[in-house]
């Protein structure tokens, strides 16, 4: 049991797995569909078993794997997590599974394809969160921008192309500086170990362009304000499987990103450009917040209000001391449950009516009462309402803030307004009322059984993470405290 | 020493493609036009054997032989090696497509082999008069395979512009080396090589020279501002004909590159580096910005060319400064040189019921109605965008990390933005074959050996980008002899 590769296998298992659907070829829809379950399935229980061995007691890499990839520059095919990326994993399986399942019936046309691309993904995402060399990680950053160019731009909406081309580049432009920072690192420190870069020597003047390169790499996947502009409109376009994606997983890379190399590899940089992080994080959860409120399209709408809770996320981090870090990480994990469902929870309404406006919804209550009160949880749940998830992550982080300097703490805080508002009055306007049209009382037959499974590890976990965060705590304590201490230790 | 069998042995390679050449021509003559099958399989034979040949005698060490005028090293050997496997592939690729163009003929095969034998002599140039002899056996090659294809307009001005061009061009280069040689009083590469190592800048003629060759080496390549020909000569040739002009003809005018500037005129290399810099940004401007503009396969792929030359050239500016020297540019143009001849292969490969169909309107919908080759044009596109995980991706990041250790991270940070400007135009293409609804009825030749050839070719650039070990191992090796 020791042996075994854990983290080799929840890569490749899916990318074989997706090599396979895809070789079905066309035709064969439902058995990829079935594969693809059963492959996502099998993976997400690879990675609980990573969570069953974790040793919560220490900071160190666990499930470690190495050997060498391309000698010449020293590069090797690295593994291990520690107790911030092993939750990131165990979030990409379950989102995996949920987004497979998710598109049982939506997706009608070139299957295989479709779920193929789904699991590639999968693999490269895992790859991702779990990579300790610099250019592996690259690689598998960067590789995962194909099969979603690919979902978003085959199965997309009406304006599909420009939004996937928008999205493909935009992510890209963020990542090539970020490898040229990466080679320069590497031609300082003559290795490509992120675990060995955290402990290069750099002066300010390096630092300060080392992370100004990351930064514009993870505040574009983040995204932060002002270069969140594709999310919308690759939210909007993307399937709804490739929505629940983008925001459960891919933004939380970028979020990822900062704690694994901005803030221990430039530490002092970091305090000294931390100015400009906090305050792009507050315009987002403030303006952003306030722009979501006059969404007319529900995905809109939910990809605004993810962009202001990513927002907290980095302001999170950037106030260097255990809650606001620790605090950030739930946030992340818990946007990753809340945002997922709610996308999932438009899917549901789009299958039926065909239509993303709110201005078409009304009275959904009247004929589908079990899916509005799941989304009434998520809702409160986007809304930071004690005893969901939503909650914890924004409490902590708040927390952090005042510690800091209390003026960042109340700013923020009003994103527990604005959350509440753009989120209640979507849920109002959909939901409740009088039924609004003939559609909404003929077209919107109550939830299948399938979607009801979909939705319940979503609702358990967002409640679970309400009630009692302490495990989640538990295992990202000792690792939030080491990297504290090493964002607080001068390289100077 | 001057004549032995030593020497003998080690132009084998290139005695045994010209005497094949000869002996095919003989022979060719008593087949009949249905026979023609026997020529194509002789050529492909005689280049995948002299590839071999080349493969078993790599030298040790460097030598220099026949009166100084031929270099047996290893770099020289290795690029042989790719020059003539690639060229046996790209003559794979070729022959349905030439026998719609009714260019399945035993001249076409002559020339090709001729031109492949004037490519290993650039590749082995030892001194001015056989770089020069060597770079006009191929180029004449080219111009008259290019014009083959009589009764097409656009391929008999794509031929005479090649050919008023590439004289000029050749001038201009002849005209170089008359300076080099005025200079130093030899032809000889090494002496060359001592007499820049000595005077260097003091010397005007040999500065004077430098750049003439330089331009002249320029315009081979298709570097900007000498790089008017290459849209319209790639455009205009005939598709099988173009797989070669893109792939080993310009691993060849590298070769010559890595011979004159390298092994010759080495010490001048704080003047040619700021050529190559200021070339590497022109071409990497007007390749990536113009390509975006094109509606045609090949021109959209011939300015992908123009900058990837441009990168090419970031990776020989930092070269001599590298820790890895030549290394990174080596394994840049190999990798380039797959790519081309895999990406121009499936062009002409694909025909729309017999005609050429070269608009990328006419790749519309190409996943669904063949998914194969879609894939395959998708792993190439993301390959020369250098996305990961694809072998185009390791090729940049060598020249990405030559020019950082070479303390040019100014070029590093311009050619990585212009890395996202091309992926642009390489996504138009996905999309097209993707996303967009089939349209033309575009169909790959029913040739299982050209299809498999080119799925290996494809799939052995993303191969590369996951094992990159072997190939960058085998490019130390080959600039190690330097």
């Amino acid at each position: 049991m020791e042996q075994l590769p854990l983290l080799s296998l929840s890569i490749w298992l899916p990318i074989l797995g997706g090599v396979l659907v895809l070789a079905l070829g066309p035709g064969r829809d439902d058995m990829a569909r079935w594969l693809a379950l059963v492959v996502s399935g099998a993976v997400f229980v690879v990675t609980c078993l990573l969570l069953v061995g974790f040793d919560t007691g220490t900071a160190g890499i666990q499930f470690g794997e190495s050997r060498p990839w391309i000698t010449s520059l020293d590069i090797h095919y690295k593994l291990g997590v520690d107790g911030i990326s092993v939750l990131l994993v165990l979030l990409t399986s379950l989102s995996t599974v949920v987004a497979v399942a998710a598109s049982w019936e939506a997706i009608q046309t070139r299957v295989p394809m479709y779920m193929a691309a789904f699991l590639i993904m999968e693999g490269f995402m895992i790859g991702v969160f779990s990579a300790l060399d610099a250019v592996l990680f690259y690689v598998f950053w960067e590789a995962m921008l194909i099969p979603m160019f690919l979902i978003i731009g085959i199965w997309g909406g009406t304006n599909r192309i420009y939004a996937t081309i928008k999205f493909f580049l935009y992510t890209f432009f963020g990542s090539v500086l970020m490898l040229v920072a990466l080679v320069y690192l590497y031609t300082q420190a003559g290795t490509f170990d992120i675990l060995e870069l955290h402990d290069v020597q750099l002066s300010l003047g390096e630092q300060v362009w080392i992370f100004l390169a990351f930064l514009i790499a993870f505040a574009v996947k983040v995204p932060m304000w002002p270069v969140h502009t594709w999310l919308p409109d690759a939210h909007v376009e993307a399937p709804t499987a490739g929505s629940v994606i983008l925001a459960a997983i891919m933004l939380k890379m970028g979020g990822y990103g900062f704690v694994r190399f901005s803030l221990p590899i430039t530490p002092d940089a970091s305090h000294e450009l931390a100015w400009l992080v906090i305050a792009l994080s507050l315009i987002a959860v403030v303006y952003i917040g306030l722009v979501a409120l006059v969404q007319e399209d529900m995905k809109k709408l939910i990809a605004y209000s993810s962009i202001a809770h990513m927002g907290f996320v980095t302001l999170g981090y950037f106030m260097f001391n255990p809650q606001g870090i620790a605090g950030g990480l739930i946030q992340m994990i818990s946007h990753g449950f809340v945002s997922a469902a709610l996308f999932l929870c438009v899917g549901v309404m789009y299958d039926r009516l065909h239509t993303r406006l709110i201005s078409d919804y009304g009275g959904v209550v009247n004929v589908m009462p079990v899916f509005a009160a799941l989304f009434m949880l998520f809702g409160m749940a986007n809304a930071g309402l004690p005893g969901t998830s939503g909650f914890v992550g924004e409490f902590m982080v708040i927390l952090g803030a005042f510690k800091v300097e209390p003026w960042f703490g109340v700013i923020a805080a009003t994103t527990l307004v604005l959350g509440a508002a753009y989120t209640l009055w979507l849920y109002k306007r959909v939901i409740f009322g009088r039924i609004t049209s003939e559609h909404v009382a003929n077209d919107m037959p109550p939830m299948s059984r399938r979607e009801k499974w979909v939705f319940a590890p979503l609702a358990a976990l967002v409640l679970i993470m309400g009630i009692w965060p302490a495990p989640f705590l538990e295992i990202m304590d000792s690792s939030v405290l080491n990297l504290v201490e090493q964002v607080n230790q001068s390289k100077l | 020493m001057a004549f032995g069998v030593p020497q003998l042995l080690a132009i084998l390679p290139e005695l045994f493609v010209v005497g094949m050449a000869m002996a095919i021509l003989v022979l060719d003559l008593y087949l009949r036009p249905s026979q023609r099958g026997i020529t194509y399989t002789l050529t492909i034979l005689t280049l995948l054997g002299g590839a071999a040949l080349a493969a078993y005698l790599i030298p040790a060490q460097s030598q220099t032989i026949l009166y100084q005028h031929f270099i047996h090293d290893r770099l020289s050997a290795v690029l042989k090696v790719v020059l003539l496997g690639m060229t046996a592939v790209a003559v794979v690729y070729a022959r349905r497509s030439l026998q719609r163009l009714a260019m399945f003929r035993g001249e076409l095969f002559i020339l090709v082999l001729l031109a492949t034998a004037g490519m290993m002599l650039m590749a082995s140039a030892g001194t001015l008069i056989m770089a020069y002899l060597g770079l006009e056996l191929m180029s004449l090659s080219l111009y008259t395979m290019i014009a083959m294809d009589r009764d097409s307009v656009p391929a008999t001005e794509g031929g005479l512009k090649y050919f008023i061009l590439g004289s000029l061009a050749s001038g201009i280069f002849l005209y170089g080396l008359s300076l080099l040689f005025g200079a130093s009083g030899s032809l000889e590469l090494a002496v060359i090589a001592e007499h820049a190592a000595t005077e260097g800048v003091d010397d005007p003629l040999l500065v004077m020279g430098t750049v003439f060759v330089a331009i002249g080496l320029a315009f081979k390549l298709g570097a900007v501002p000498f790089h008017m020909w290459v849209p319209d000569v790639y455009h205009g040739s005939p598709n099988p004909v173009t797989i070669i002009l893109a792939s080993t003809a310009k691993l060849a005018a590298f070769a010559l590159l890595m011979r004159l500037m390298v092994d010759g005129l080495g010490a001048m290399a704080p003047q040619w580096q700021e050529i190559a810099a200021g070339l590497a940004v022109l071409s990497l401007i007007v390749g990536n910005v113009v390509a975006m503009a094109q509606t045609d396969i090949k021109r959209l792929l011939a300015y992908s060319a123009i900058a990837h030359v441009g990168f090419l050239l970031i990776g020989m500016a930092a070269a001599p400064a590298a820790s890895d020297g030549y290394m990174a540019p080596v394994l840049y143009m190999i990798m380039y040189t797959l790519m081309g001849a895999a990406g121009f292969g499936l062009i002409a490969i694909m025909h729309k019921r017999g005609a050429a169909g070269e608009r990328i309107d006419d790749y519309a919908g190409l996943s669904q109605t063949h998914p194969w080759m879609a894939f395959m044009m998708l792993i190439l596109m993301f390959a020369m965008a250098g996305v990961p995980p694809t072998g185009g991706f390791m090729a940049k990041l060598y020249i990405f990390q030559a020019a950082v250790q070479a303390d040019m991270i100014g070029l590093a940070v311009f050619g990585v933005v212009m890395a996202v400007v091309g992926a642009f135009y390489y996504l138009r293409v996905v999309k097209t074959m993707y996303f967009d609804a089939p349209e033309a009825a575009m169909t790959p030749d029913r040739d299982g050996l050209a299809r498999g050839v080119l799925s290996v070719n494809a799939l052995a650039v993303l191969a590369l980008g996951i094992m990159p070990g072997p190939l960058v191992d085998l490019c130390l090796y080959a600039v190690q002899g330097l």
